[in-house]
């Protein structure tokens, strides 16, 4: 059984078939890029795995596991986390409260210890607050610890909200165009970013981007959409070259 | 300005950031406790409604400041709690007793109207609250075995342990104190646990809350059930208060009040409530002393600048004329909140934290850092 499955997924709006019958699987500490034009229903798949939406048909498999009817909240504690292609981060709170709720799928604390603020809550915060402190160093966000969100430029609230996924010990990181909105430089890092989640995390990385030079920098393999269909698969250049691609972004 | 070094995460997590507020705080707490040997009958009556405001404020913050999640019913909380304090009383259970029941059955019940707060956003959400308040208010006028209708219920002394706390006593001056103290302590303790957080993540993204592990329906729940059993508490003190409660007491305009307490404080923060509370229960005696007042200054200001002595008093009576005229006080209090939603969002609490930034700053302080940015469109479709 291979790390991830998607197998033959299908999402339908009304009569709009936003994601038809689309595979793939992905291996283990690979970097896996699903590319497209707009609409072409790339988030939408993101949105499938993270069970925002539910599937007309098909299956999602993680490790062995079979996650088509597992409710929305549990994915993060399963190991999957994500970033969006907007930016969803707490506007009004700190990097470090947005840090934390990135913990929350490993919150062990009751209700009511809480309330009282006990011993052992005590110490959980302190172990969650060492290892959001971890991913801090690692994506070099020292300097924003207790700015506000709302505060911080574009290009830092994208790496924020990757810090916060990363927050949740994920095997699996899913990014929805990490690229979108930076500049070459910002694009430049990100690129290290992600390469150094796999390689030193050790995280299996699924994400969407539109920018093709990150994508053939980074990419173990890409799959391409149009349309809701699957239109090739394989390395970033044999995808490129494929004539059916070319004629999707091109419209030969 | 104030640097703290941070070398230890205990220093995040501590209620209390930095010497600085052990003195402000300790300040305040001294002043408090002193206030009922140094202040009249009346005014230590209002405090002891300033501090019951308060509480419904920190339940009502803990909802709709933290957990974004809007309610119009709240006066029916108090109410569930007040008429559980006055029924067990009345059947011979003691405070120790039916203080923390009333709290947990108002938690109960509000429990179950969180439930529908998990279809219902925004609008639609204050108009169910509203539906679930006006049905308390008819269950405890039409339940007449219980609640005694609209005829209302005397409410006996308070008898704490056997010993006896009058209305009107400073020992329940204290024991309302008390109860705010260890209320917001509690709000603090949940605030800096997983638990707020998941609240605070609920109120700015639902779609990121979703996939960061909380499980929306579990936390609203929550929410509800913890803001309506603090509810219930702050009724038990209401009903002892009032030494009366009748339903006619626990209407939409005591909700509309409660809302107003965390709009008018600022409803991002537990400060937020207090402050608001002591406009809300202050804002009245205010205007009444100063429509008593202002004429008679008036008079004495104008004979001091040289006016003859029959024309100040005329001017004394003119203005008392307007200042007592039916609906003026009524005005005034809608214009100042007015005010308030148009130039203060962030509330007292807001302005509190703008000034003292100022001086912190001097004279490097510019408006634009409390200015919001238009940002992004969030995934709105996700929800």
């Amino acid at each position: 059984m291979s790390f991830f499955t998607v197998d033959g997924i299908s999402l339908q709006f009304g009569g709009l078939k936003a994601v038809d019958n689309v595979s793939f699987s992905v291996a283990k500490g690979e970097i896996f890029t699903i590319i497209g034009p707009n609409g072409a229903g790339k988030t939408s798949i993101f949105n499938l795995i993270s069970r925002l939406y539910n599937p007309t048909a098909g299956k999602l498999f993680f490790g062995d596991q079979d996650i088509t009817e597992v409710p929305p909240h549990q994915i993060a504690k399963l190991g999957i986390a994500r970033t969006f292609q907007n930016i969803e981060l707490f506007e009004n709170a700190t990097m470090l409260a947005n840090l934390l709720v990135g913990r929350h799928c490993h919150a062990t604390t009751q209700l009511w210890q809480e309330m009282l603020f006990l011993p052992s809550v005590r110490h959980a915060e302190r172990a969650h607050r060492r290892k959001v402190e971890e991913v801090i160093e690692f994506l070099d966000l020292q300097a924003y610890r207790d700015k506000l969100i709302a505060g911080l430029p574009y290009g830092v609230r994208k790496v924020i909200e990757m810090a916060r996924a990363l927050c949740s010990e994920p095997k699996l990181i899913l990014l929805d165009e990490p690229s979108s909105g930076l500049n070459v430089e910002e694009t430049d890092d990100m690129s290290f970013w992600i390469r150094d989640i796999r390689s030193e995390l050790g995280i299996t990385v699924l994400m969407v981007e539109h920018d093709m030079t990150l994508v053939n920098r980074v990419s173990d393999r890409v799959l391409a959409l149009n349309y809701g269909k699957v239109l090739a698969s394989g390395t970033p250049s044999e995808v490129q070259a494929h004539p059916d691609v070319i004629a999707a972004y091109l419209g030969a | 300005m104030r640097f703290v070094f941070k070398t230890d995460y205990n220093q995040d997590i501590r209620i209390l950031k930095h010497s600085g507020y052990w003195w402000s705080y300790g300040a305040l707490l001294a002043v408090l406790v002193a206030a009922p040997f140094l202040l009249g009958s009346y005014l230590q009556s209002q405090l002891v409604f300033v501090f019951i405001y308060a509480i419904v404020g920190v339940a009502l913050m803990i909802l709709t400041g933290f957990t974004g999640q809007a309610s119009l019913g709240h006066a029916a909380f108090l109410a569930i709690g007040a008429y559980t304090a006055g029924f067990l009383q009345q059947l011979g259970v003691p405070f120790i007793v039916y203080f923390p029941v009333a709290a947990v059955l108002t938690g109960l019940v509000g429990a179950l109207v969180g439930f529908p707060a998990l279809r219902l956003q925004g609008i639609y959400l204050v108009i169910a609250t509203i539906a679930f308040a006006f049905i308390v208010e008819e269950v405890l006028a039409r339940w007449e075995s219980v609640t005694h209708g609209n005829e209302g219920m005397r409410v006996r002394t308070l008898d704490l342990v056997g010993m006896p706390v009058p209305r009107d006593s400073a020992a329940f001056y204290f024991l309302c104190l008390l109860v705010l103290v260890g209320v917001v302590v509690l709000a603090l303790n949940l605030l800096r646990s997983p638990t707020g957080r998941a609240f605070v993540a609920i109120r700015d993204s639902e779609t990121a809350g979703k996939s960061m592990g909380i499980d929306l329906a579990a936390y609203k729940v929550k929410s509800f059930a913890i803001s309506a059993a603090i509810t219930g508490m702050a009724g038990v003190l209401f009903a002892h208060k009032m030494t009366f409660i009748s339903p006619e007491m626990f209407t939409l305009l005591l909700s509309i009040e409660f809302i107003m307490v965390i709009i008018i404080g600022g409803a991002f923060g537990v400060h937020g409530a207090i402050l608001g509370a002591i406009f809300m229960v202050m804002v009245d005696p205010f205007l009444t002393a100063l429509k008593d007042d202002v004429p008679v200054l008036a008079a004495n200001v104008a004979s001091s600048f040289g006016m003859a002595q029959d024309a100040a008093t005329h001017l004394q009576e003119k203005l008392s004329k307007i200042g007592s005229a039916a609906g003026l006080k009524g005005a005034i209090y809608g214009l100042i909140i007015m005010m308030f939603i148009l130039f203060e969002p962030y509330g007292l609490y807001g302005r509190w934290l703008k000034v003292k930034l100022f001086f912190q700053l001097f004279p490097l302080y510019k408006r634009a850092t409390f200015k919001r940015q238009k940002t992004y469109v969030k995934s709105e479709r996700n929800r």
